[in-house]
């Protein structure tokens, strides 16, 4: 299990990296965290010519608030975000979520961008990232974009950031006080690939109604996703067991599962169905008692 | 037998000698190896599952500058001969696929060359044309006449098959008010042991030897039989197995064909080679328990009485059969009645082969396969009776004053109380209440369920079972095997400190600890300051077929040889004090770690100066004694015999019991478990160390758990493995174990000179039917049928809709 060989640089700045990202495109991979790219490579499953190790880009690595915004430097480690009293206090749904990615060493080494980027459909960090709403700042040869969750997954392990762009930054809202938020997983062992995660959050009328639900699945489909018309059902509602029921339903029908060796596509159908209810039942109990 | 309250170390929570070297990174394993001019091998394996090797192309691997050699299935062929097996027509195994592939990742080629990152560039370089050949998943298809067949020189699948009768099974199942039958299927799972296996050869051919370091479970029987393979006197070929191995679990012992097979790259290329496994091999190709399907029939009468059973099992060995197996059927001969009064049998079992990773025991080897089996179909019956399965089984059990008891199959029970066991767990557990509870749960909608085993669990396996695959008129004609021998030295050196020399092999058993404080004991000094060796070392250490350490051994012929070594060179140690104070040796006390004379301790001498006068004044000693202080014992167990004309044999020496006691609830919607409460009961005879038998039990608990809900090296239909990795094949973790409260009982064993015997593989026998039986009884009032593992949520899931689909 040793990689093929490879090149490897180190370099210290953004713009370097995007130097080497234009010269090498597909031939060049990022080294962030390790997590996913190392196995992939001493597998062989991946055999990229050049390893472009960003570890040194100290500029990356950051949490910061801005207005009503967290910005999270693409190189921050999971371990950071999820023990950051910041997130913690304004974005829960992601301190939370973080949590259940792997275990604390893998954490240790992670980095939120690279989450992101991997693309894992079952990854705990996408799918509180599309119920997030939030974007990624890529930067290329041809300057910066923001890009969100929607345009962002494409499938299986594949976003729609280009060859020569480097991931730079994640943003997510800061949640009001009063939103109801939650992250439940599925798995087979603690630590373990989802076989579904979900995010929920219930943004709230001064009424006690909901102004505005989300709701993100991972696990059950080539792309983390929202399910849209569970949220509508719930938008301007006051949310009871029926309600929740009824989102859950439609959640479910919106998973498109596969059988795989640890679950079958109709359990992880069902599953979505109650994962959802169940974590919409916990937002509703979060909600109005501030974050 | 020393009086118990005499035992100032047995039975103490002694720290383990073992944890600083471990826990520093001082361990001395294979991979610490470092051998001068040392080069790396890596492994070309199949990505098919049965294929005819076309042609093998290494022009360009052998072109990659560090490259020193390959070595193919062409050499291994004519540079070696297939190893020997107990079946009536072993198939051709050789170290190293010759012409055909018979599962995914069996060996191809080996590339030698001076890294193992270049001998891995050079696997890339290897062109091998396979022709791929219809694949052979399943058991009982495999079994059918019309199967592809893997091997031509046997014509069939089949690698054993036998029928045995035991008792008067036709007549018990006339006389039977009841009969309950079922059919059981146990996965391939197996132990992933921290170290994969590890192997550095070097043959030199000045004198035609090899020199082999590896981290085989002992030098038991593969020793001979890689010098058969190789061709080559067993003398010319020394092992040597450093003081550390990292987990074994029977899993080790399928490290032999890579022993033969780096020897011949070693041969070939000229150079010293070392191959360490890495985590996709090992799981993708080491060894793995064996797969089973059983049907199993109980004769009952209605007041519970278990007259007789009736059954079929077959095993899977994979793509080949190899030692120690077909052990997996004929191990449990003499335990396959477990814990209960069952006088009548009838056996029908068959080995078969399928495209699968080979076997190898695995903790608690074959006892999974059996009780899982017998422990579901005796809660079965209970549930046909309407009598409670905690009930049945006292009904059945062996009574105490029935021990030695001899079981219908010809196990000698040596100890036990089960019944004393069994009630403490119950009570534990506090059984009538979470009767109540789960009364009250079912009203809710609730699943919640109580899972019992209660089983035997054997140790010192006796080197005759595996000729029961014999039947009696073929093992007429045969040599016969018998015993279960173990070996041990120890010496006293001129300044009077004891050194044991050990060849058991420990692969974290804690050996060296258990030693000392046995030796401590038996000598009256401190345990601190008695050392152990403890490595294989073929050439050096002085041991027999049956040496190393699997079946959990130690605890009862391990201390059995050292005792008597330690008691005879106390026994020298007395003639010789009674020799200078010129009186009888049964006129002396040892006490203070010195001699004196009884009433007279003024008329004394050290034991340092006794030794001193064994080593430094020689023509001191009694007339005829050997000089210096050296003792060493090799016995074997007496009960040990080859099986009888009617197949009876006592397949371990020592029997132990197990039970758990485990309350689960289902959770209705996701179908995951959670554990309320779990009593685990132990009658492991004398506890030597409660703190390294704690550590034993917890993972053996852990093990057997994996069974139950996680493990499994599952297949596709297409023969490809789909669990290669720790991504899918999910061991438990700390996080998935619950509180478990483990408890003991001691029966000391007649058979053994502290009354102990084997601890470390019990739950990995009982735990996976236990939790089985939990899940049944959880969803008894939907009608679910629970005979597989692992029990996953998903397919619990799957087993309560279809049972709801049928109830409406």
């Amino acid at each position: 299990m040793k990689p093929a060989a490879f090149d490897y640089i180190a370099p210290k700045t953004v713009e370097e990296v995007i130097s080497l990202l234009t010269t090498h495109e597909d031939e060049a991979k990022i080294l962030a965290g390790g997590q996913s790219l190392m196995p992939i490579m001493n597998f062989r499953l991946g055999r990229p010519g050049l390893l472009i190790d960003i570890n040194g880009l100290d500029e990356l690595d950051y949490i910061k608030q801005q207005d009503d915004h967290l910005l999270i430097g693409g190189l921050t480690r999971e371990r950071t975000v999820e023990r950051s009293p910041l997130v913690r206090d304004l974005c829960p749904l992601l301190s939370q979520a973080i949590s259940f990615v792997g275990h604390t060493a893998i954490r240790n080494r992670g980095t939120v961008g690279g989450s992101l980027v991997h693309a894992d459909p079952s990854g705990e960090i996408p799918t509180a990232f599309c119920a997030l709403d939030g974007r990624v700042k890529a930067v290329g040869p041809d300057g910066e974009r923001w890009i969100d969750p929607g345009e962002f997954f494409l499938t299986f392990l594949t976003t729609s950031l280009e060859p020569t762009e480097l991931l730079v930054e994640v943003k997510v809202p800061v949640l009001p006080q009063g939103t109801g938020w939650s992250f439940m997983e599925l798995s087979r062992r603690v630590g373990d690939f989802a076989i579904i995660g979900v995010a929920t959050l219930l943004f709230m009328n001064g009424d006690g109604t909901c102004r505005e639900a989300r709701i993100a699945l991972g696990g059950v489909a080539p792309t983390p996703f929202r399910a849209e018309e569970a949220e509508e059902v719930l938008a301007g509602q006051a949310i009871g067991e029926e309600l929740i029921s009824r989102a859950g339903e439609l959640a479910g029908e919106a998973a498109d599962a596969e059988d795989d060796y640890h679950a079958s596509a109709e359990y992880r159908q069902e599953m979505a169905k109650i994962m959802v209810s169940r974590s919409l039942r916990q937002a509703l109990a979060r909600t109005g008692k501030g974050n | 037998m020393p009086d118990p309250e005499a035992r100032r170390w047995v039975g103490k929570r002694y720290k383990r000698k073992e944890d600083l070297r471990l826990l520093i990174g001082e361990g001395k394993f294979v991979d610490d190896i470092q051998l001068p001019k040392m080069k790396h091998a890596a492994i070309i394996r199949s990505p098919y599952p049965h294929a005819l090797i076309k042609n093998i192309d290494t022009t360009q691997a052998e072109k990659l500058p560090g490259v020193r050699g390959i070595l193919t299935g062409q050499d291994v062929k004519e540079m070696s001969k297939p190893f020997p097996c107990g079946v009536p027509i072993p198939p051709k195994y050789y170290s190293c696929a010759v012409d055909k592939v018979r599962y995914v990742g069996e060996p191809v080629a080996v590339v030698v060359a001076d890294s193992r990152y270049i001998a891995e560039d050079a696997l890339d370089l290897i062109q091998v044309d396979y022709e791929p050949l219809p694949v052979v998943m399943d058991i009982e298809e495999a079994a059918e006449p019309d199967a592809p067949v893997l091997h031509d020189n046997i014509g069939s699948n089949i690698y054993s098959h036998r029928l045995m009768q035991y008792g008067e099974p036709a007549k018990a199942f006339e006389e039977a008010d009841l009969l309950v039958k079922g059919k059981f299927l146990f996965p391939k799972y197996g132990s992933t042991p921290i170290e994969t296996y590890a192997v550095v050869a070097s043959y030199n051919p000045v004198n035609q030897e090899f020199v082999i370091y590896n981290n085989y479970q002992g030098p038991f029987v593969n020793h001979s039989l890689v010098a058969l393979a190789l061709g080559i006197p067993e003398n010319k070929m020394r092992w040597i197995v450093p003081t550390d191995i990292g987990g074994g679990f029977g899993t080790k012992t399928g490290v032999f064909p890579y022993i033969a097979l780096i020897a011949l790259a070693s041969k070939k290329t000229g150079m010293t080679v070392k191959w360490i496994e890495d985590r996709r091999e090992h799981l993708l190709a080491s060894a793995t328990g064996t797969d089973r399907v059983t049907y199993m029939e109980a004769a009952v009468k209605r007041d519970g009485t278990i007259l007789a059973l009736k059954d079929k099992a077959m095993d899977n060995t994979g793509g080949y059969i190899r030692a120690p197996e077909p052990g997996c059927a004929y191990r449990s001969t003499g335990n396959h009645t477990g814990a209960y009064q069952i006088r009548h049998l009838d056996r029908e079992v068959m080995v078969v082969g399928t495209n699968k990773c080979l076997t190898s025991p695995n903790r608690g080897y074959t006892c999974q396969e059996l009780y899982f089996s017998v422990e579901r179909l005796v809660d079965m019956v209970a549930a046909q009776l309407g009598m409670d399965p905690a009930e049945i089984r006292f009904k059945n059990f062996i009574q105490p004053d029935q021990f030695p008891y001899t079981t219908a199959t010809g196990g000698i029970y040596d100890a036990g109380n089960y019944q004393k066991a069994f009630q403490k767990a119950l009570d534990i557990v506090d059984y009538p209440k979470w009767r109540q509870e789960q009364e009250k749960a079912r009203q809710q909608g609730r699943y919640i369920g109580i899972g019992i085993a209660t089983i035997v669990d054997p140790s010192v396996t006796n080197i005759a079972y595996v000729t029961t695959a014999l039947t009696p008129e073929q093992r007429a004609k045969g040599h016969p095997k018998s015993g279960s021998g173990e070996s041990m030295t120890i010496k006293m050196d001129p300044l009077g400190q004891v050194h044991v020399i050990a060849c058991t092999n420990p692969q974290g058993q804690g050996h060296e600890t258990v030693i000392s404080q046995i030796v401590a004991d038996e000598l009256g000094i401190d345990p601190d300051g008695i050392t152990v060796s403890n490595v294989v070392d073929t050439h050096d250490r002085v041991y027999t077929i049956t040496t190393g350490s699997y079946s959990s051994r130690f605890a009862s012929v391990g201390t059995n040889a050292l005792v008597n070594a330690t008691r005879k060179l106390k026994d020298k140690l007395f003639k010789i004090a009674a020799h200078l104070l010129e009186v009888s040796p049964d006129e002396l006390v040892l006490e203070n770690q010195k001699f004196h004379v009884k009433d007279q301790p003024e008329k004394s001498i050290a034991v340092r100066h006794v030794a001193g006068t064994a080593h430094w004044h020689q023509t001191a000693l009694p007339e005829g004694m050997d000089v210096g202080l050296f003792a060493s014992s090799l016995i074997t167990m007496p009960t040990s015999k080859p099986p009888d004309e009617l197949d009876r044999v006592d397949s371990s020496n020592t029997y132990g019991f197990c039970c758990e006691v485990i309350v689960v609830e289902i959770d209705p919607e996701t179908c995951e478990i959670k554990f309320h409460k779990w009593a685990s009961m132990h009658d492991s005879g004398t506890v030597l160390n409660p703190m390294i038998l704690e550590g034993q039990v917890m993972g053996s608990i852990t093990h057997g758990l994996g069974g139950a809900l996680y493990e499994e090296f599952a297949y596709d239909e297409n023969g490809q493995c789909l669990t290669a990795s720790f991504q899918d094949y999910l061991c438990p973790t700390s996080m998935e174990v619950p509180d478990i409260d483990i408890g003991h009982v001691e029966t000391p064993s007649p058979f053994t000179a502290l009354g102990s015997k084997g601890a470390g593989e019990a739950s990995c026998e009982s735990v996976p039917v236990a939790v089985a039986n939990a899940i049944a009884d959880a969803l008894a009032p939907l009608g679910v049928v629970i005979n597989e593992l692992p029990l996953t949520p998903s397919k619990i899931w799957h087993l309560i809709k279809e049972a709801k689909a049928k109830q409406a």
